[in-house]
């Protein structure tokens, strides 16, 4: 076993994926000579080359139809865009294209595209550059939705994804990156089909992925001092989501809270909150809760972003409330 | 909750049977507890409103814990509920579910600035009791009515852990009762008698060629429905025998004789499964014998299926035992504390019996008086066993 960062996990990944498999390449801004915003892929150009790490001009919408071409051209490309902020210029690209074409030509086209970003708030970025627009993508029939938020989905996620014949995006947390943890090295893959139980609980089912999930967990040793048993859930895929594990767990706890650092209108908590209702209403002992972000741009002042997210200290409040209601 | 005997410390809920808001009229059964005497049903004594109910199914009380508020006519609602938010139960024993104050009306999640949603507040509608999805699965699964449990989620909501304890269905009134329990119970009681009262007997036979060959007539004109038994003869002669020997009708408490409200005479039953117990019926004297024959049904019945009153337990001022057909000739009977008399009757059998100098074979029934000596003598209990002896004769006049 070795610690290693999340970033590293990722660099990992896509160093595999381009050791395994001559067709995979890389493009996306700054990734090749600068070694990547978040610095994924330093060192990657010196050992793969010019032709399959590619620098791109800042154009979105340019490079992400070019990897959508070259997918369906039977490449396998892994497109990163910056980060989520951005992919709204390649939105057009991804919907209506790389979602679209494999159900468009009847088949005859696969999109076998992986696009990675960073997402997330709480480097003080600001509202333009700290969204979480997972969910508006989970939105989409056709993608493939992953937020790897272990060191060991970091590093095993990519394979799969390239692996699958639908585009696949994959959505790295900003706050995770410099995250270390043990990489396991006996296991070698997982899947990106099943949500995962990172801690098994009685009493409260808190659903989460992404950034989140260190502060549910965080939030489940608090609780776990108070009695109160929680089982932490991490989706990991949110297209398609696996509420077969969610339902299961809520069945079993009767409670639940979701955290998602989307904002709560129309988002991924939404969604979740809505299934459940709709799959184990009768197991339901409370009110289903969310802890989401404010509805507000994200502030730039770094007390003002704290107090904007999720955080560890607000999802135990939400579970104090559905566990033992006042 | 209500003393139900000297002996008892506490009971448990088992069912309540009304809900907040019900109104109630003086002697409406309200609840049922289980005690070592089975489930006994709980009156009110009061015209009253449901104001809350505080004590939990399940939930073991001791004698004086408060089970419920009720507003009485007059009473102003939040003059109870001020009252109320210093009452809390104290469950003893084993008391799986909370003891639960009164919930505030309504308890929101922890919400963000926008989007809270409404749907936490008390949305209770009339009539409809404020359950979460999984409590209410669970209490249809168990076939428990959620009106007669106690919510302690937001806006007194069922929860599931209200109906933790809720463990069958709640009809174990036949025979619901602790066999070993009872028989404790009783033990401790006559031992009691056996150690405090200085009791003193008295015994004598009674023809009741009398009263059988006029009760055959009697029931001639009734449906068998309706039949009069002999034992309700014997029921109404004791009660209007003790009315002229209000000494025997009445507590030993404190070191002094306290007289009966009225002759209400316990009476005793033996339960299927052993042990016994001796409702009350209520004015035995003021009563006819169709009444009395209705009463003495209705009671043995439920005493046998564990439904029994609070007040049936606790209103005996004395007790009669009647063995029946299948008893001895013969009760010396153990008075029941506090009573302080007990009259036993034996089965009634065919013996020589003088009249007028021939001797018949008539139906002979033994009478038996056991009497507490702190209170009355020998001689006053005679005047009683010839009182019964005269109106048993005289059946017309029961």
């Amino acid at each position: 076993m070795t610690v290693i960062t999340y970033r590293e996990a990722c660099k990992q990944a896509l160093r595999a994926a381009l050791v395994a498999d001559p067709r995979v390449f890389m493009m996306g801004e700054d990734i090749a000579a600068y070694g990547g915003c978040y610095a994924v892929s330093k060192g990657l150009l010196a050992e793969f080359g010019a032709e399959r790490i590619r620098d791109t001009p800042l154009s979105e919408s340019a490079f992400v139809g070019a990897g959508i071409g070259a997918a369906m051209a039977g490449m396998r490309p892994i497109v990163e865009i910056m980060t989520v902020n951005f992919s709204l210029l390649a939105l057009d690209q991804i919907m209506n294209n790389a979602a679209s074409i494999p159900h468009m030509s009847g088949g005859q086209f696969a999109v076998p595209l992986v696009i990675r970003m960073a997402t997330g708030a709480g480097r003080q970025l600001a509202a333009q550059h700290s969204h979480s627009l997972e969910g508006w993508y989970a939105h989409i029939p056709g993608l493939r939705i992953l937020a790897p938020a272990t060191i060991e989905d970091a590093r095993h996620m990519l394979a799969p994804a390239l692996a699958d014949p639908n585009p696949v995006l994959i959505f790295e947390h900003v706050m995770l990156y410099n995250v270390e943890a043990e990489l396991d090295e006996r296991i070698d893959a997982v899947d990106i089909t099943h949500a995962s139980i990172r801690r098994a609980g009685t009493d409260v089912t808190v659903v989460t992925y992404g950034g989140s999930l260190p502060r549910a967990l965080a939030a489940a040793d608090t609780l776990a001092a108070e009695g109160i048993a929680a089982e932490v859930i991490d989706l990991r895929v949110l297209r398609p989501l696996d509420m077969t594990t969610v339902a299961a767990s809520v069945a079993r706890t009767h409670r639940c809270v979701i955290v998602d650092e989307g904002w709560k209108s129309g988002s991924l908590a939404a969604e979740v909150c809505a299934r459940l209702v709709e799959m184990v209403f009768y197991e339901l002992d409370a009110p289903i809760a969310r802890v989401c972000s404010a509805e507000v741009p994200m502030p730039y002042a770094a007390h003002l972003e704290q107090a904007a997210l999720p955080n560890a200290g607000r999802i135990v409040a939400a579970v104090r409330q559905v566990v033992r209601p006042a | 909750m209500p003393s139900l005997g000297p002996d008892m410390e506490s009971a448990r809920v088992i069912e309540w049977l009304v809900k907040p808001g019900d109104t109630l009229h003086r002697g409406d059964v309200i609840v049922v507890v289980e005690t070592d005497k089975g489930a006994i049903e709980i009156e009110v004594f009061e015209d009253a409103v449901v104001e809350a109910l505080i004590a939990p199914l399940d939930a073991e009380l001791v004698v004086g814990a408060v089970m419920a508020r009720l507003r009485v006519a007059g009473e102003s609602g939040t003059d109870a509920r001020a009252v109320a938010a210093t009452e809390r139960v104290e469950p003893t024993v084993s008391s799986p579910a909370p003891a639960v104050a009164p919930a505030p009306p309504s308890a929101v999640i922890a919400q963000d600035s926008v989007g809270t949603p409404a749907a936490s507040s008390a949305v209770a509608s009339a009539g409809h009791r404020r359950a979460s999805p999984a409590a209410r699965k669970r209490a249809a699964g168990l076939g428990v009515d959620l009106a007669g449990v106690s919510g302690s989620g937001p806006g007194g909501a069922v929860l599931l852990a209200d109906l933790a304890a809720v463990s069958a269905p709640r009809v174990k009134r036949a025979g619901g009762f602790d066999a070993a329990a009872m028989r404790r119970v009783i033990g401790a009681a006559m031992a009691r008698s056996k150690r405090e009262i200085p009791h003193y007997y008295l015994g004598q036979k009674i023809s009741m060629a009398s009263a059988l060959r006029w009760l055959r007539q009697a029931n001639e004109s009734r449906t068998v429905e309706a039949r009069l038994l002999p034992a309700v003869l014997l029921l109404r002669a004791v009660g209007l025998a003790l009315r002229r020997t209000p000494t025997l009708n009445g507590f030993y408490e404190n070191g002094a004789f306290r007289a009966g409200d009225g002759i209400h005479i316990g009476w005793a039953v033996a339960l299927r499964g052993g042990g016994l117990v001796a409702p009350a019926i209520h004015d035995v004297d003021k009563k006819s014998l169709d009444e009395l024959m209705t009463g003495l049904r209705d009671v043995v019945m439920r005493a046998r299926g564990g439904a029994l009153r609070g007040s049936e337990l606790v209103d005996a001022t004395v007790t009669v035992t009647s063995l029946g057909e299948r008893g001895a000739d013969t009760v010396l009977p153990i008075i029941h504390p506090p009573q302080v008399a007990m009259i036993g009757f034996g089965r009634v059998v065919e013996r020589p019996w003088a009249v007028a100098g021939q001797v018949e074979v008539q139906p002979v029934i033994g009478v038996s008086l056991a009497a507490d000596h702190r209170v009355s003598d020998g001689h006053l209990g005679s005047q009683l066993l010839a009182d019964i002896e005269r109106l048993l004769n005289a059946p017309e006049t029961l």
